[in-house]
């Protein structure tokens, strides 16, 4: 076993254990954080396999940016953690069964492995501006569908709170 | 095997000085920010311990090692005792894509004068600015106290509106070296260091720096007379010191970036490299205290303002500039 593979199942256990307990936890914030732990492994996973850029988009986007979202606002509205014993048995089958069927499909992805499958992918490990390159000359449009998502989710942001510091204020208007 | 294990030494004797001198810097910095803050106020600032105050550092250290370590009532203690190490934490390790001299030639082996130079670097330096909102949020979180809790919500607020404009006002500088690496950064501004092809970037990055560092006129976490201390109203002894450590450590984190983006990084002559790059860094850091001693504390409105319909707008039509000049 080389160092690198040592490595990689290390960050992997942590993954796996820290997802698991971001779906298992009752307080809200704990969830959180695990995940957040999980996102940095896979960030983590990414620099190993030799894609220094995903692993830092993993960071930024997902860790940094929406994590910080979700945890202001679950401080914001301090939800109070349900008493009781917490999940019920069907939601284990369910969250089983559906690991499973994922297990199962990678298993068999593995077992009917083609010759290029252990391969990285060129665009995955290049240079930032490389894969700029790629990304922007072969799913163009993809980008700016995506791009255009973005936009209208801000406009409608924008518009909702506008009409509602309309509504509180009496005349319409932020200010 | 022994090329290797010399690298990691190395590798090791470049983090050893680099943490050294930025921790002694950042106690040295206090006693500076508190003595020219005392000038700056007709008065003398600390000056019993040593000549000069020179020893306040050790005692301030001193201090804060032997106080108590208290955790309050009702707080989440994991998540406490946790948050001032991530703030610390996610400070020191930015140094470590920071270019403090050119390649060294050492027996006919090339020493890069960087601890890591990474194809991401100036990425990295966000991943990781944008990772220390958690510390203060989570410890103002998890005090169990409104002031903290206020503070905390405040410093997040603050530090993701005011990271977008940092964000933005850099691209004119990666478009015009073609990298986010900071040593490409540094070696593209052999001729004409950036502050001159991009003042306005300049200013942007500059007064969203202090943002970041949350200080006066940006201290809306901590703001004494509102909140107590803000987000670290609950802390004691050496975990309070952790995040006035982490504070002034990423006060030096942007006065490096500020050199490395638009003075040049370690460039200038006679001086070596590296005290080339620490002058300007202090220059940076001592033009923040002297903001502090001069403005008073924005309001929340005028901070957010500042931000979201000035800085941004700014910076977007900074990289629209540029990029018309690029393509041309």
């Amino acid at each position: 076993m080389s160092v690198y593979s040592i490595f990689f199942y290390l960050i992997a256990a942590v993954m796996i254990l820290s997802t698991a307990l971001a779906v298992t936890r009752k307080n809200m914030v704990h969830a959180v954080l695990f995940l957040v732990i999980s996102f940095l492994a896979s960030a983590l996973l990414f620099f190993l396999l030799g894609a220094p850029l995903l692993g830092i988009l993993e960071v930024v986007i997902y860790a940094g940016a929406i994590m910080v979202l979700f945890l202001f606002v679950v401080m914001m509205i301090r939800i109070r953690a349900p008493e009781g014993s917490g999940f019920l048995l069907w939601h284990y089958m369910g969250a089983g069964g559906l690991s499973a069927v994922y297990v199962a499909a990678c298993l068999l992805l593995i077992r009917h492995a083609g010759p290029g499958t252990g391969a990285a992918m060129a665009a995955a490990v290049a240079a930032p501006a490389d894969f700029g390159q790629y990304l922007f000359e072969r799913h163009w449009l993809g980008i700016e569908i995506v791009s255009l998502l973005l936009l209208v989710a801000l406009i409608g942001v924008l518009h909702l709170g506008l009409s509602r510091a309309g509504r509180r204020s009496g005349k319409g208007g932020a200010h | 095997m022994w090329i290797w294990l010399l690298g990691y030494l190395v590798l090791m004797a470049k983090i050893t000085a680099v943490l050294t001198a930025v921790m002694v810097l950042a106690a040295y910095l206090v006693l500076v920010e508190r003595k020219l803050l005392g000038r700056f106020q007709v008065r003398y600032g600390p000056n019993r311990a040593g000549i000069y105050g020179i020893l306040q550092p050790v005692a301030d250290g001193i201090k804060l090692l032997l106080k108590e370590d208290l955790v309050p009532e009702g707080a989440d203690r994991a998540i406490f005792l946790a948050a001032p190490a991530v703030v610390a934490t996610t400070a020191l390790m930015m140094f470590a894509v920071v270019p403090f001299g050119p390649r060294l030639t050492i027996g006919g082996r090339e020493i890069p004068m960087v601890i890591t130079d990474i194809n991401v670097g100036l990425l990295y330096v966000f991943a990781l600015s944008s990772l220390g909102v958690y510390g203060v949020a989570l410890g103002g979180w998890a005090s169990n106290s409104k002031y903290a809790l206020l503070g905390g919500i405040r410093g997040a607020a603050q530090m993701i509106s005011y990271e977008l404009a940092l964000g933005l006002s850099i691209v004119p500088v990666v478009m015009l070296a073609g990298s986010f690496s900071l040593v490409d950064i540094v070696n593209a501004q052999a001729g004409l260091p950036f502050i001159l092809v991009q003042p306005l970037a300049f200013g942007v990055f500059l007064i969203s720096a202090m943002a970041e560092t949350k200080r006066i006129p940006f201290d809306l976490p901590e703001a004494e007379t509102e909140l107590g201390a803000g987000y670290h109203t609950e802390y004691s002894g050496m975990r309070f010191g952790l995040f006035f450590l982490g504070e002034y450590v990423h006060m030096q984190v942007m006065g490096a970036l500020v050199a490395v983006f638009f003075l040049g990084g370690w460039r200038g002559p006679v001086l070596p490299p590296p005290v080339w790059l620490l002058v300007k860094i202090v220059f940076v850091v001592l033009f923040m205290i002297w903001v502090r001693a001069t403005l008073p504390r924005l309001r929340y409105d005028q901070l957010m303002n500042l931000g979201w319909k000035v800085l941004i707008p700014l910076a977007l039509v900074n990289i629209l500039i540029t990029g018309a000049f690029v393509a041309a």
